[in-house]
Order: C-alpha cells, then sequence, then structure tokens
C-alpha cells in the first residue's frame, strides 16, 4: 500500500482523501456564496446542524439502536440544519430583521437548544454518551473504516454536484438579472447553492467541526478572491486551496496525538489565505500600498507643477517637498529650470484636455479625463498636432 | 472681501476612491447670501466633492477654509443635508427625534431636552409644511416628506452656511416647491447656500451661481455668464441631450469646426 | 425553600440577568447598525485570549484571562476592519476569516498546553459554569442583610454587576452620538461627530460586556443575548428608547426562565438532573424572538 510505504496507515489516507474531496468541494461552493456576498449563511447552516445530531442520537437510541450511526447523525444534521436554513431566510422576507441578525439569531438559538440536547442525553443515557461532543470540534482519531467511507464518498458526491452545477451558479452569483433572462431561475440555484453548503457541512461535521467547518467555506474563497477577478476562476483556486488544506491538515494532525484534525485544516487554509493577503499581485496588502503611496506622489506632482505654471503658491508641505526632492523647485520655492520645463508640459497637457472636452465629436476620449492621465495616451500625434493649432488659433483671437 | 466673510474656499481638492481621482484638483469659492449649484454629469464627482468639503470623505490633498478658518472651528456656522437614500429609513424613530438632532451642537451629550428645544423643532417643521407629522415614524414618510425632514433638521441647526446634496432628487413637484421657497427665505435672511443639483432645466430658475464640475471644475461664476452651452460641453461630452441645450440656449452658439478625427480609445 | 432557592438558584439566575442586560444594551445598537455578528466574532475570539492569557500568566486566575480575552477581541476587531478595508472584502466573510482562524488557533493552543489542571476547556468555554456559581453561606432570605455571608457572594456576581454598570453608563452618556452616527453618518460626521471612534468604542464595549458574561455564563448566551432580545424588541416598537426598554425586559425573561424550566424542568418531569441552563436561556430567547416576529406590532419594516 502507498500509505504504508509513507508511514500512514489505511485511514489516515482515507480520510485525508476525504478531507481533501471535502475541501474542493467546499471552496467551490464557498466561492458562489461569497461572490453572492452571503458567506456567513454557512455560519448559521452548521450551527443549526447540533440539535438535528442530538435529537437523531436520541431517536436511534429510543428504536433500539447503537445511535452513533454516522449516517443516521447526519441525516438528523441535515435536517435541522435546513430548518435553520428555511428561518433565516423567513426572517430576512417576512419581518424587518437583517440576514446578519436572521443568521446570528438562528445559529445561537439552534446551539443552545442543541446544548440542552446534549445534556439531556447525559442525563438519560449516562454512559452511552459516546463523543457527540466530538462533533464540536471534529476528530478523526479512533474513526471507523466505514465513517471514513462515508466521508470519502459525500466528499466526491458533493464536489461531482457543484461541478456539474458551476455554470448556473457562476451566472447567478455574476449577474442574477442576465441569469433570469436566460430562463433561470435565480431563487432555485441559490436554494441549490445552499444544499450544496448544507451537504458539505454535514459531511464535514465528523472531520472538521461544526464550529469549524464554516472556515473552510469562507477561508478558501477569500484567499482566491486575492489572485483573480474572474468568478470561475475564484471557483477553481478556491476548490484547490480547500482540498490542499482539507489534504493537509488531515496528514499533519495525524502525525502527533495533540493535534485536532479541524483546527489544523483551518490553520492551514489561514495560512494561505494570510499568504494571498500580503501577497497577491492586484489586490494584496503590500500592492496596495505601493499603489496608493505612488497614486499620491502623482497626485500632488501634477497639482504642484500646474501650481507652478500658474505663478500660484504651493500651499501643501508634501507637495513642496516632493518637489524639491526631484529638483523641480528650489528651497525658496522658486521653480527650478527642469521644474518650469515640467510645469509647461503639465500646463500645455491641460490646456490640450480643455480644448478637447470643449469638442463635442471628442466627447468619448474627453470622457477618459481624470486630471492624471496624459492626453499623449489617448490621442494620436496627429490628434494632438489639430488641437495644438486650435488652441493656437484661439490664442490669436 | 475679506476671507472671513467668505462661506467657503477650497484650493487643490482631490479625493479618490480607488486609482483614479474622483475630483481633482478643485477650486472654489462660494459668495456669500448667494445660491449656488454645483452640476455635472453622473460620476463627476459632485457629491464627493461635498463629503470632502465636510470631511466625509479624506482628501488627499487640498484645504478648506469655512468663513476664514478651518473646518473644525466652524461646524456650528454649516448645515449638511445628505442624499435621502443614505440613510437607514427603518430607524427606530420619530420625525420629531429626527429633527432635534439638528439640535445637537446645542444639547451636547446630556442636557435635557426642554419645551424651548421642542418648539424649535416644531417650527421648522412648520416651515417645511411637515409640522403635523411630527409623531410619525420616519419609515411611513413619502420621498418627498423624507427630504422635508432632512431640510428641517437643517434649519434646526441655525447655520449660515447650508450644503445640499441633491435635495430635489425623487421629490415630488410640491415638496420641490416646498423646499425651494424655504431655500428662497434662507437666501433671504443673507444665508448662503450650496447644493448639488442634477436637474439643468431648473438651474437659472433656482440658483444664482453654477459651479460646473467634471472630475476638475469646468467653470463657476453667475448662472448668466458660467452657465454657457460651451461650459456644459465640456463637462457633460455627449451625454446631454441636444434638445435639452436648445431649450436651455434657444439661440445656438457657433458650433466648432467639424471634422475632428474620431479615434476609438 | 427559602435556603436552598438564595444558595443555590438566587446567584445563578441573578449573574445570568446580569450577564444577559450587558450584551442586550449594546446588542440594540449593533442590530441597527447591521453589525449583529461582531457579537458572535467576539465570542468565538474570546477562546483564544483566555488560552493565551494562562500560558503568558501562568496562572488560571480570572483577571489575567479576562484581560487576555479583552485584548483577542480587540485584535479581532482590528483584524476584521483591516481585511475589510485594506483587501476589500465584504464585512461577513472577513468576519467568518478572522474568527475561524483565532478560534482555531486557540483550540490548537489549548490541545498542545497542559491545561488540565485548571478548569478550562472548549465545553466550558462554550457553556459556562452558571449552574455551579452557588452562595453556600446564604442560609435563607436574611442572608441578604448578613455583610458577612454576603462577602462570599460568587465573584462573578460582582464582577458582572460593575460591568453592566459600565456598559450602561456608556450607553446613557453616549446615547445621542450613538444614534445620530447609526441613523445618518453623514450627517454626524458633518456634525464633527467622531464616528469611526464612536464604532469602535461601541465594539469594545460589547466587547468587554461579552468577556464578563463569557466568564459568567459561556459564550452561547453571549451570542443569543446580543441578537435574540434586541431584534425581538425591534419588532415591537418604533421608537429606539422604547425598543431598548423591550430588549431588556425580555433579556431578563429569557434569563429567569431559562435557568428555571433548566433547573426546575427536569424534575418536575421525573429526572434527577437538570438540563444546561446557558442552553436553555438561549433557547427560551429564541422563543421569545420567535413569538415577536409572528405576532410583534412592528414585525414589517417600512419598505418591506
Amino acid at each position: 500500500m502507498m500509505g504504508q510505504m509513507f508511514g500512514l496507515g489505511y485511514n489516515v489516507i482515507l480520510v485525508a482523501t476525504g478531507a481533501g474531496l471535502l475541501g474542493l468541494a467546499a471552496g467551490g461552493i464557498g466561492a458562489f456564496l461569497f461572490l453572492r456576498k452571503r458567506s456567513l449563511v454557512s455560519d448559521a447552516i452548521s450551527h443549526a446542524t447540533l440539535p438535528g445530531v442530538a435529537l437523531a442520537f436520541l431517536v436511534m437510541v429510543a428504536l433500539g439502536g447503537d445511535g452513533r450511526n454516522l449516517i443516521g447523525l447526519m441525516g438528523g444534521a441535515a435536517l435541522s440544519s435546513l430548518a435553520g436554513l428555511v428561518i433565516v431566510h423567513w426572517l430576512d422576507r417576512r419581518t424587518r430583521l437583517g440576514e446578519d441578525a436572521a443568521i446570528g439569531a438562528v445559529l445561537s438559538v439552534f446551539f443552545g437548544f442543541g446544548i440542552v440536547l446534549l445534556t439531556v442525553i447525559q442525563t438519560i443515557g449516562a454512559g452511552r454518551q459516546a463523543g457527540l461532543e466530538s462533533f464540536l470540534l471534529g476528530s478523526t482519531a479512533g474513526m471507523l473504516r466505514s465513517d471514513a467511507i462515508i466521508i470519502a464518498v459525500g466528499g466526491a458526491l458533493a464536489l461531482a454536484a457543484c461541478a456539474l452545477l458551476r455554470r448556473p451558479m457562476t451566472l447567478v452569483s455574476f449577474d442574477p438579472e442576465y441569469a433570469a433572462t436566460q430562463g433561470m431561475r435565480p431563487a432555485r440555484i441559490d436554494m441549490a447553492m445552499m444544499a450544496l453548503a448544507l451537504a458539505v457541512t454535514v459531511v464535514g461535521l465528523k472531520v472538521v467541526g461544526l464550529i469549524l467547518i464554516v472556515a473552510l467555506l469562507i477561508l478558501s474563497p477569500v484567499a482566491a478572491r486575492f489572485w483573480t477577478e474572474r468568478s470561475e476562476v475564484v471557483a477553481l483556486l478556491a476548490g484547490l486551496i480547500g482540498g490542499v488544506s482539507g489534504a493537509a491538515g488531515a496528514v499533519i494532525s495525524s502525525l502527533a496525538p495533540d493535534l485536532p484534525t479541524g483546527p489544523i485544516i483551518v490553520l492551514v487554509a489561514a495560512a494561505i489565505f494570510a499568504v494571498s493577503l500580503v501577497l497577491a499581485p492586484q489586490r494584496g496588502v503590500l500592492a496596495g500600498v505601493i499603489a496608493q503611496f505612488q497614486f499620491r506622489r502623482r497626485v500632488h506632482r501634477r497639482q504642484g507643477l500646474l501650481a507652478v505654471a500658474q505663478g500660484q503658491p504651493i500651499y501643501e508641505p508634501y507637495t513642496q517637498r516632493l518637489l524639491r526632492q526631484e529638483g523641480l523647485i528650489r528651497r525658496d520655492g522658486v521653480a527650478t529650470s527642469d521644474g518650469q520645463a515640467a510645469a509647461e508640459r503639465a500646463a500645455l497637457d491641460e490646456r490640450r484636455w480643455h480644448m478637447l472636452r470643449g469638442l463635442p465629436e471628442a466627447a468619448p476620449m474627453a470622457a477618459r479625463y481624470d486630471g492624471l492621465t496624459p492626453i499623449e495616451t489617448v490621442l494620436t500625434a496627429d490628434q494632438i498636432a489639430d488641437l495644438d493649432r486650435r488652441l493656437t488659433a484661439e490664442g490669436a483671437a | 472681501m475679506t476671507d472671513a466673510q467668505l462661506p467657503l474656499q477650497v484650493r487643490g481638492l482631490t479625493v479618490s476612491y480607488g486609482a483614479s481621482p474622483a475630483v481633482f484638483s478643485a477650486d472654489m469659492r462660494v459668495e456669500p447670501g448667494a445660491m449656488t449649484a454645483i452640476i455635472g454629469p453622473n460620476g463627476a464627482g459632485k457629491s464627493t466633492l461635498l463629503k470632502a468639503v465636510l470631511g466625509i470623505v479624506p482628501a488627499l490633498s487640498g484645504q478648506v477654509t469655512v468663513y476664514g478658518k478651518p473646518l473644525d472651528k466652524q461646524r456650528s456656522r454649516i448645515a449638511y443635508v445628505p442624499q435621502r437614500a443614505s440613510v437607514d429609513w427603518d430607524f427606530p424613530t420619530r420625525v420629531i427625534d429626527v429633527v432635534q438632532m439638528g439640535l445637537y451642537r446645542q444639547l451636547g451629550l446630556l442636557r435635557r431636552i426642554t419645551g424651548r428645544h421642542r418648539s424649535l423643532a416644531m417650527d421648522c417643521l412648520d416651515q417645511v409644511g411637515m409640522a403635523d407629522f411630527a409623531d410619525r415614524q420616519i419609515g411611513q414618510l413619502s420621498g418627498g416628506q423624507q427630504q422635508r425632514v432632512f431640510l428641517a433638521r437643517s434649519l434646526a441647526q441655525g447655520a449660515d452656511l447650508y450644503l445640499l446634496d441633491e435635495p430635489f432628487a425623487g421629490v415630488d413637484a410640491a415638496t420641490e416647491k416646498a423646499i425651494i421657497d424655504v431655500l428662497k427665505s434662507l437666501k433671504d435672511e443673507g444665508r448662503t447656500i450650496l447644493a448639488v443639483h442634477h436637474d439643468l432645466s431648473t438651474v437659472p430658475d433656482y440658483f444664482d451661481r453654477v459651479y460646473i464640475i467634471n472630475k476638475s471644475p469646468v467653470a463657476e461664476g453667475p448662472v448668466a455668464e458660467a452657465f454657457t452651452q460651451d461650459a456644459l460641453q465640456r463637462a457633460y461630452g455627449g451625454r446631454l441631450a441636444s434638445g435639452l441645450l436648445d431649450q436651455l440656449f434657444p439661440v445656438a452658439e457657433a458650433a466648432p469646426a467639424p471634422g475632428f478625427p474620431a479615434r476609438t480609445a | 425553600m427559602g435556603e436552598e432557592f438564595v444558595a443555590l438558584s438566587l446567584p445563578p439566575i441573578l449573574i445570568g440577568c446580569l450577564a444577559a442586560l450587558a450584551c442586550a444594551l449594546p446588542g440594540n445598537f449593533l442590530l441597527l447598525r447591521r453589525q449583529a455578528l461582531i457579537g458572535d466574532a467576539i465570542s468565538h475570539v474570546v477562546l483564544p485570549g483566555i488560552v493565551l492569557g494562562f500560558l503568558v500568566t501562568g496562572t488560571s486566575s480570572t483577571w489575567p484571562m479576562m484581560l487576555g480575552a479583552a485584548i483577542a477581541a480587540v485584535v479581532a476587531v482590528v483584524l476584521i476592519e483591516t481585511v475589510r478595508r485594506v483587501g476589500r472584502i465584504e464585512p461577513g466573510a472577513a468576519m467568518g476569516v478572522v474568527f475561524t482562524t483565532l478560534f482555531a488557533a486557540g483550540v490548537l493552543l489549548l490541545e498542545q498546553s497542559d491545561t488540565s489542571s485548571v478548569h478550562l476547556d472548549v465545553e466550558h468555554a462554550l457553556y459556562g459554569n452558571l449552574e455551579s456559581l452557588i452562595w453556600l453561606d446564604a442560609t435563607g432570605w436574611s442572608s441578604l442583610w448578613d455583610p458577612v455571608a454576603l462577602a462570599w457572594l460568587p465573584p462573578e456576581l460582582t464582577r458582572m454587576a460593575v460591568v453592566l454598570v459600565i456598559v450602561a453608563l456608556f450607553i446613557a452618556v453616549l446615547w445621542r452620538p450613538l444614534a445620530i452616527s447609526t441613523f445618518d453618518e453623514g450627517f454626524a460626521r458633518s456634525l464633527g461627530l467622531p464616528v469611526s471612534a464612536l464604532g469602535l468604542a461601541l465594539v469594545i464595549v460589547s466587547a468587554i460586556a461579552a468577556v464578563a458574561a463569557f466568564d459568567a455564563v459561556g459564550s452561547i448566551i453571549v451570542i443569543a443575548m446580543f441578537i435574540c432580545p434586541p431584534a425581538a424588541a425591534r419588532m415591537m416598537t418604533d421608537r429606539l428608547a422604547v425598543q431598548v426598554g423591550w430588549s431588556m425586559l425580555f433579556a431578563v425573561i429569557s434569563a429567569v426562565l431559562g435557568y428555571v424550566i433548566a433547573g426546575y424542568g427536569p424534575l418536575w418531569l421525573g429526572y434527577a438532573d437538570a438540563v444546561s441552563a446557558a442552553g436553555m436561556i438561549a433557547t427560551i430567547s429564541g422563543l421569545i424572538l420567535g413569538a415577536a416576529a409572528l405576532w410583534g406590532p412592528k414585525r414589517r419594516g417600512a419598505q418591506s
């Protein structure tokens, strides 16, 4: 076996595969939730599973069963989180409460009720509680092989459903009104999206735990968003990040006893997020700071030069410092010859723009005026020459 | 005129929300006792200019003085009427409570609202024709009524300079008339009014002066001098219906020479 | 009856009420600012905070842990703002990113460190230990006038009372600026009000309430009390002051009824053990919210 070659048990391989598939599916679904600005609905879904898990346990015990049957517990989780989802939707639509309040109310109340049921289980079936607490934070230690297989298969099914529905979900999350004109029903697609999120949550309960499963649905898409502006690519990347986090997290947590699976998976995803936040080329923090700095420089430089050209004093200390550093003005604020030349160029650019904006035929080009764009980047040399002739004519008149 | 008499002076104001300026290097002088309209196409930075003047959005550069001093020393002399759409009208509060917000600089944190404050607020509501609605929940009002309540709140501030952001947007004709009457009576008392305005056809009727902007200022001055076809063309580009221009300027000015080589940008 | 009640039930009920009030008060403004989930985020990051407080100081006394939790809450709020502004991520997702990461880190820290000697685990963080906050020195109602017995009240009671006073003072003094800046931020700024600082102060006060309440009653009640009583109150009235009044009433009803049903309900049904009071208080607050959503006179918004 491959796994034994790497010193990993068969179960670890199975769980890692399951967690990887789960992460893939969660990232993909989460991307659409994120693009629809509904990421935190998943938080309500996941917390709302707890009473279902506890009730399913109670029912199975009452029927004389084991109570720990994973399929049964997952079924209960699915039903109660569906109820939670319906209530969130109802509160949001039928009352004046916003979706955020609806989410918070459902998650805290369902969770609280779940805790009540857990203590009921303790009370009436002491000794048979069977570690339902492991659903809070997830655990793979001592997992049954059948459970590992259920999780792997569940992850694969969720992933397949996500792949199947990716086109309509992309369309709806990008532009619901356009999607409606294409014969889709955005409300239905939204519902399918929520159902998939619910499926991922239920499958992931045992491994990641209900408090942290929402991280897989949120962290990977947010991390992915930093690298691209295209929604399909966000979904794809998010799936990839989720898959890597899931598989790597499961393997890492199997290496030592005190490394709980759920938190490790989340922290791997969080590390990827942190790197994306700082280093992404367009939207990253570093790139943003540099761009903002350069932009501020351009604005002040241009304003300073225009002031010089018009013979006005420069008020802003930052502008003065900038022009001095570039050797455009002297200490006493008088322009150097370089400064004069640069100021004249800026003033000419501004005059050309002014002339251009007065020409009705040139409106599309004039619309690109923002005070900073040099006119050479918008017009051809011939057009500029034409503008200059008009300027000369105007000056003569 | 000394600076201390000049209600508002702006020098080199640049504001940006992203990688491109929303307002670039705007200079502005608002004359006392006049009604000035800020006009320009959608996205030209009209509201942004007003918000930057008030410090609601941060400016990249530039200086603002109100009656010759920095804004923070003159807050009590200005009143601001935001766009109606910018607030949560489902907020649990009554019309009279909103108007009393205008008394905040008098009331401070803890001073009790007395009968005097209440009757002042009622007077302001009366001026905009909304006295009967004092105890209504604000969400129950129509758009025009909400706008009047906002105006009443600014009246309660008792300011010298009124800054209004699209006060006529989406209001009914009766409200428009009521608002312009109130503004004109404010002007008659010697107060200064600066409003972002979108309806070019009413500019000559309502306002004394215009400030035309598209990213950077295009023209500024009395309506008779600055509100010209040329200035509007510069600000609006091709976005003005020729019908409107014909209506505003019945005798067409000489058109610019044709044949500017068009090029797809 | 009196003796047992005063010793075993009165202190937890009082602490529950104080905690519920301390959370519901700022919850009103959080709700109106569409920041209802800040309470959720704060109560998740309390866990890494107390673990760090324990690891840094090496003691399991209350103050270092509460300080750690308060710091973690502020750090979380700053991180959420940073991710939202700098990364241009919508607020809900930004919140989700930060609190799940910090919570995961807290769980890992807890598992990695030797905290078995102290009363510190995830379950405690979630459910609190409301039932154990008893007053053994009480011999009956007369103990309420007995200074010797009063000195042995559970310290959580005093702490919660102090925090409630702080929270209430904050809301009372800054009522006007909070109301104005929540309703109309642009206007508030034009008045020269420090709108951003006010928002941050509200969140910090909420964090203080959350941390103190969490120590006494666990994080479930905290999240539920931030949201459910104010949300239910929102559907009863269209006036801010009245809304805050209703929310306080609902908070107290949830705390009292929840505790009583959790403690005595099973006995009435013939079972020996009580169920989780924290969970039951959250459940009752949810039922109140449900009733308000179905029958509250102002359940529909103006625009819907």
